[in-house]
């Protein structure tokens, strides 16, 4: 128990006072271009700080210079200055806080679409690695911590660091005997301030990690809550969801603890202040050398002196989680990207259809440098995804990729697109290099299906426009007919209407992928790559699909990557892929002819069917 | 209100807690209204008249309710979190276990991203306020008493003038309830919307990036990037406009306060003590009354989030078992469809018109027909994922909705087109419908769906985590381990939606060998677009736009039906189908070619 305890106080990562340093001046550098704002709001600033601390002054020398000396007039003179005063103030925070809130927002905004903008750029490879799901959770978890941090965190401490100076000041004017021995209860707040915001800091944690085990919880089981009343472990679920539940409710309820004692800690530290201020003012008041009236303003100052240091303190959670975040963030937009356009990157012209691959070796893993032993490079061709793959599809014709699961049949494909970069050799686009042409303008002349086709949220129209976007609604139903989906759309209830959703609603499998098709047609690609993209659609619809695709496509270069025989019988070039090579290639009958790997498969099958 | 008043009998369970919290608040309470009190002591009898006993006495009184406040403060704070966690917890658990039971038609329109919204946030704004909020109302109410108590007491005029700030403070606020309210919903919706664009870019970004799409999706994420921008200020200028107003108010009615009480204490009738212990008291009226206002915004915040977690619980699940439901026991496997109709919820048109067949205990059904004819809905009633909207589907002649839903789907086995796998190993993978299944089992099953080889291969074999944060499985390992979980618990019928799609031509092969093995002496149901796959059936349905349009033996359909040639035609080319027709066997060699 002891020995777990100190384990996980040794494992919580140690302070990192430079990075945070670091981090903070960086999120202050998001602050540059509002220099006249900024401005603006530290007139404002010092405006509002200097009226509040007028207002017990003045009540002080109400009380002290006219009330106790029955002087009316003076009276009525103070607090005609008191009203004005009043009034500056609100004029003054009103403004600050407009100012204060648009800074924070509009830094907020160019965050995010810094955020977004990076995300567009970084490459298949990052998203190999990262669950969108917790990227996606992790971004908008971050960006609310900041919000927090914009929207309430800065007004209230610029505000308290201001207030708290304009009372130190004013308390200093006033007496600066009682000022400084009511400051002794500074240090010792510091000291306290610090050991609760360690021991909370601690505690939140986990509170925050007991709350996204619980959501990673919910997002899985909704995803799958299917399969799980298929199979009847909707109880159990139910029961493992209460467990991390309760293990949530109770790790808040600590971290809660900390803070409810926090407050109380303060308020006696304040009563403590408000004692030195009674007793060594009472003193001083008895022996004369203080007036009433100043002792009772500094009763006053004294309260209000601890109401932004309370502010600042219970901030200090906030200020640590948005530090945190923005850590994060910066990290998300630092991430060296892998994939860029080259600076004298050329736009890709019309295609005519050449692909070329030459000698291509390609791996998702990193490739050890030169400087590394012979050893480890052997052993990164070993376990190279592509390993010496050449190829030649002349313009118009449809090559069909087969081979087991891992062959790398997508690997091969995907860096026709270049959403990878190849590690050794060329790929070669009507004899151009595709590292010194632009993504946009390559990616734009091709036409991709997955066997997941992703829907966005919206109508089918929607969806299918995403292929082409000025397409009209008529072109749009041409390609929906030729991919053979228009019968099923028209038979949803709103028909091209309908809204889907991220779920897909009631589609099947099949119908995602024919809406996949129909997208990747209306785009009229000059390349067209089918990554099983027909494995659950009947055979019938996908000769049908098949014929629409040939006359539509006429002269297109194709990519098939199928099991079906039905889908690569006709291709001009089957290649057979094999851990990383093409181990045989030709027409489906030359391969037959072949006797090798296509034709063993093919006749083995038959032979074992047979006995 | 009405929703956030249902929330509150989520608290009756821990009204011991929420007593003790209560209680704690109420003196702490006392404690801010007397310390005043005191200090009026300190400084009338104590400093100005300059008696040092008096003074040192008060002092520690002082210190002494400072004491008492800090500690039930803390007992408050953290009895009211206990209470509001365990309410929240109590809502989260009956949300978790609503939405996991809710039946097939309200998930396919649902989305992820709301239902968490609600399980999470919505929960806790219902929180917050149950919690902090009612306590801070009930206290807040008791400060505003004693405050006017304590004021009307000390000096009735001084307390009629700051009266006056009570009704001009409420109009403040509940104008900036007004204003801010719908102002802060629009950022909440605009918020959620840029979120659904963040979250699709990063599902879809092999479509994105597919299309070159990146330029549309920035146009479309930026514009909306900037309305909620202006959303946000526009919340800002409402809640700037009210903030400082209410401080004025209250500025203002200490002003009154001072100028007219120096006037009294001028004229003989206030001691300078009492006129400060007043204005104590004023700040004391002035928090409450700022309170109040908050917890304006914070009600109808947290009666927003309420509605929304009842509007799920309340939510009548269309699929449940009946009062007096029977439990399927040992069935022998008679399926039988009558006259059976089904339409998807908001649908206009029949997914399944008139269908009737009857499937024989032990007997392979096949079911074929085009994308998007109704072959899974065929086989989502057979489990009752869905109701029937006309006619009944009956099991050893028990209509499917007289049986427990549990004892129901029991007996069934099935693999489902969406092969999702659940964060953990294989091995809870495979056991998932039977978590206490013995080792030995989960490897029959894994050996049965041909899994068990590839799953030899990780380094952590059975114990391999996968799912989002484990290993990356391809379409062909999760659908074997699909079907592993399906043969686990030993089912008396077997489903199986087109669950060797994506498995090359070689693992197929073999999957289809186990199978036809596993399938003798149960009654199976098979989805399939191959020929080769369902020749054997006992019998094929092939239905064409939700109705069957043929039914029978493989022969008899090559006989009789022109759809179900037009089929074979497509998979084996128009020559071999005239060899098949001439000899009425499909030539064998080109059926089990057909997948590579």
């Amino acid at each position: 128990m002891m020995h777990g305890g100190l384990q996980a106080m040794a494992n919580l990562p140690q302070e990192k006072a430079t990075e945070t340093w670091a981090v903070l001046r960086r999120l202050l550098a998001y602050l540059k271009p509002f220099r006249v704002q900024l401005g603006y709001i530290l007139v404002l600033v010092i405006i509002s700080a200097t009226a509040q601390a007028l207002g017990p002054y003045l009540i002080g020398q109400a009380i002290d210079g006219a009330i106790s000396n029955g002087d009316l007039g003076q009276l009525n003179r103070d607090m005609l200055l008191l009203f004005t005063s009043y009034i500056v103030l609100v004029i003054a925070n009103r403004s600050q806080f407009i100012a204060i809130g648009s800074v924070g927002q509009r830094t907020l905004a160019s965050m995010r679409s810094q955020i977004f903008s990076t995300i567009q750029k970084l490459s298949l490879r990052f998203f190999d690695r990262q669950p969108a799901g917790d990227l996606m959770s992790r971004l908008s978890n971050d960006t609310d911590v900041l919000n927090q941090l914009f929207s309430q965190g800065l007004i209230q401490i610029i505000g308290s660091l201001f207030g708290l100076s304009g009372i130190i000041i004013a308390m200093l004017l006033l007496d600066w005997r009682l000022a400084l021995a009511s400051f002794v209860i500074i240090p010792l707040m510091l000291l306290m301030t610090n050991v609760f915001a360690r021991m909370s800091r601690r505690a939140f944690r986990r509170a925050r990690e007991s709350l996204g085990e619980v959501s990673s919880d919910i997002q899985e089981e909704i995803a799958g809550v299917k399969v799980a009343q298929a199979f009847n472990r909707t109880d159990l679920n139910v029961q493992q969801f209460e467990q991390r539940n309760a293990a949530n409710r109770d790790a808040n309820v600590t971290a809660t603890a900390v803070t409810s004692a926090f407050t109380p800690a303060i308020d006696i530290l304040s009563t403590v202040a408000t004692v030195i201020v009674a007793g060594y003012g009472g003193y001083l008041a008895i022996q004369g050398q203080a007036t009433v009236g100043v002792v009772i303003a500094f009763l006053t100052y004294v309260q209000q002196f601890f109401r932004p240091i309370q502010a600042i303190a219970s901030f200090y959670t906030t200020a640590q989680a948005s530090l945190a975040a923005a850590e994060r963030i910066f990290e998300l937009i630092d991430t060296p990207l892998d994939l860029t356009d080259a600076p004298d990157a050329i736009e890709m012209p019309a295609i005519k259809g050449e692909v070329r691959f030459e000698h291509v070796w390609f791996s998702y893993g990193e490739r050890p440098s030169s400087s590394q032993s012979e050893k480890s490079a052997a052993d990164w061709r070993e376990q190279a995804e592509l390993k010496d793959i050449s190829l030649l599809a002349e313009p118009g014709q449809t090559i069909a990729i087969v081979g087991p699961t891992g062959a790398g049949k997508t690997t091969l494909v995907n860096l026709i697109g270049r959403f990878y970069d190849v590690n050794e050799g060329h790929v070669l686009i009507d004899g151009i290099d595709l590292r010194k042409v632009t993504r946009a303008s390559l990616r734009s002349q091709m036409g991709i299906v997955l066997q997941d086709s992703f829907l966005f949220a919206g109508t089918i129209m929607e969806n299918l426009r995403y292929g082409r976007l000025d397409a009209s609604d008529e072109e749009v139903e041409a390609a929906a007919k030729a991919a053979h989906a228009h019968d099923f759309i028209m038979r949803l209830p709103k028909g091209y209407q309908t809204e889907i959703g991220e779920r897909g609603g009631t589609l099947s499998q099949g119908q995602r992928q024919l809406l996949g098709i129909a997208r990747a047609i209306l785009a009229d690609p000059r390349i067209l790559i089918l990554d099983e993209a027909t494995s659950s659609i009947d055979t019938r619809s996908e000769v049908l699909i098949q014929k629409a695709l040939k006359t539509l496509l006429r002269g297109r270069t194709s990519f098939v990557i199928a099991h079906r025989l039905s889908t690569i019988r006709d291709a001009d070039q089957v290649l057979v892929m094999q851990q990383g090579r093409i181990v045989e290639r030709g027409t489906h009958n030359e391969l037959l002819e072949q006797a090798g790997l296509y034709a063993d498969l093919y006749q083995r099958q038959f032979r074992k069917y047979k006995e | 209100m009405k929703s956030l008043r249902r929330a509150f009998v989520y608290l009756r369970a821990y009204w011991l807690t929420s007593f003790a919290a209560l209680i704690s608040l109420l003196i702490v309470t006392a404690a801010n209204l007397y310390s005043p009190q005191l200090l009026r002591i300190v400084i009338d009898l104590g400093i100005s008249a300059k008696n040092s006993t008096v003074l040192i006495w008060s002092i520690a009184a002082l210190i002494g309710l400072a004491l008492v406040r800090g500690i039930f403060s803390f007992a408050q704070g953290y009895w009211a979190e206990k209470a509001s966690q365990s309410v929240a917890y109590e809502m989260r658990n009956a949300l978790f276990s609503k939405i996991e039971n809710l039946s097939f038609s309200y998930h396919d329109q649902a989305q992820t991203g709301q239902l968490m919204t609600r399980i999470t946030s919505d929960v806790e704004q219902v929180r917050t306020f149950i919690g902090v909020g009612v306590l801070q109302m009930v206290s807040a109410i008791a400060l505003l008493l004693g405050s006017l108590y304590a004021l009307f007491s000390s000096n009735w005029q001084l307390a009629l003038i700051t009266l006056l700030t009570v009704p001009a403070t409420t109009a403040v606020i509940v104008r900036f309830a007004q204003v801010v309210r719908p102002r802060f919903r629009i950022v909440q919706a605009k918020l959620s919307a840029l979120n659904t664009i963040l979250q699709e870019n990063l599902a879809g970004v092999r479509v994105v990036q597919a299309f070159a799409r990146e330029p549309y999706e920035a146009k479309r994420y930026n514009a909306l990037n900037q309305e909620l921008l202006e959303a946000n200020i526009s919340t800002i200028r409402g809640l700037a406009s009210s903030f400082p107003f209410t401080m004025l108010i209250s500025n203002l009615g200490t002003l009154a306060v001072i100028w007219f009480g120096g006037y009294q204490v001028v004229g003989g009738t206030l001691s300078i003590g009492e006129l400060l212990a007043f204005n104590t008291y004023l700040a004391l009226l002035q928090q409450p009354m700022m309170m109040l206002g908050f917890l304006t915004a914070q009600i109808s915040r947290a009666e927003v989030g309420a509605e929304r977690v009842f509007e799920i619980l309340d939510t009548t699940n269309e699929v449940q078992d009946k009062p007096d439901a029977i439990v399927l026991r040992n069935p022998r496997g008679r399926v039988a469809f009558e006259h059976v109709s089904f339409r998807y919820a908001g649908g206009d048109r029949n997914v399944l018109d008139d269908i009737s067949f009857v499937a024989e205990p032990g007997q392979t059904i096949a079911i074929m027909g085009q994308t998007g004819s109704g072959k899974s809905s065929i086989i989502n009633l057979i489990p009752r994922f869905y109701d029937v909207t006309g006619g009944r589907v009956t099991i050893d002649g028990y209509d499917v909705r007289d049986l427990t839903i549990e004892s129901l789907r029991d007996q069934i086995g099935i693999v489902l087109q969406d092969t999702t796998l659940f964060g953990g190993s294989i091995r809870d993978n495979i056991a998932y419908g039977k978590p206490d299944a013995s080792q030995a089992e989960v490897e029959a099953a894994a050996r049965a769906a041909q899994a068990h080889d590839f799953i030899m291969q990780f380094p952590d074999g059975y114990e391999t985590v996968v799912g989002e944060r484990g290993v990356g499985l391809s379409g062909g390992q999760r659908q074997r381990i699909a079907i592993a979980r399906a043969l686990l618990h030993d089912p008396h019928i077997l489903i199986l939606d087109d669950s060797t799609s994506a498995v090359d031509a070689q693992t197929e092969y073999l999957i289809q060998q186990a199978l036809e093995h596993l399938m003798q002496g149960r009654t199976a149901f098979v989805i399939a677009q191959r020929i080769s796959t369902v020749r054997q059936a006992d019998q094929i349905l092939l239905l064409d736009d939700g109705k069957i349009v043929a039914i029978g033996k493989h022969d008899d359909l090559l006989r009789d039906s022109p759809l179900y040639g037009e089929i074979i035609d497509s998979q084996f080319g128009s020559q071999e189908q005239e060899t098949l027709v001439e000899t009425g066997s499909l030539a064998t060699d080109e059926q089990e070619g057909a997948r590579l």
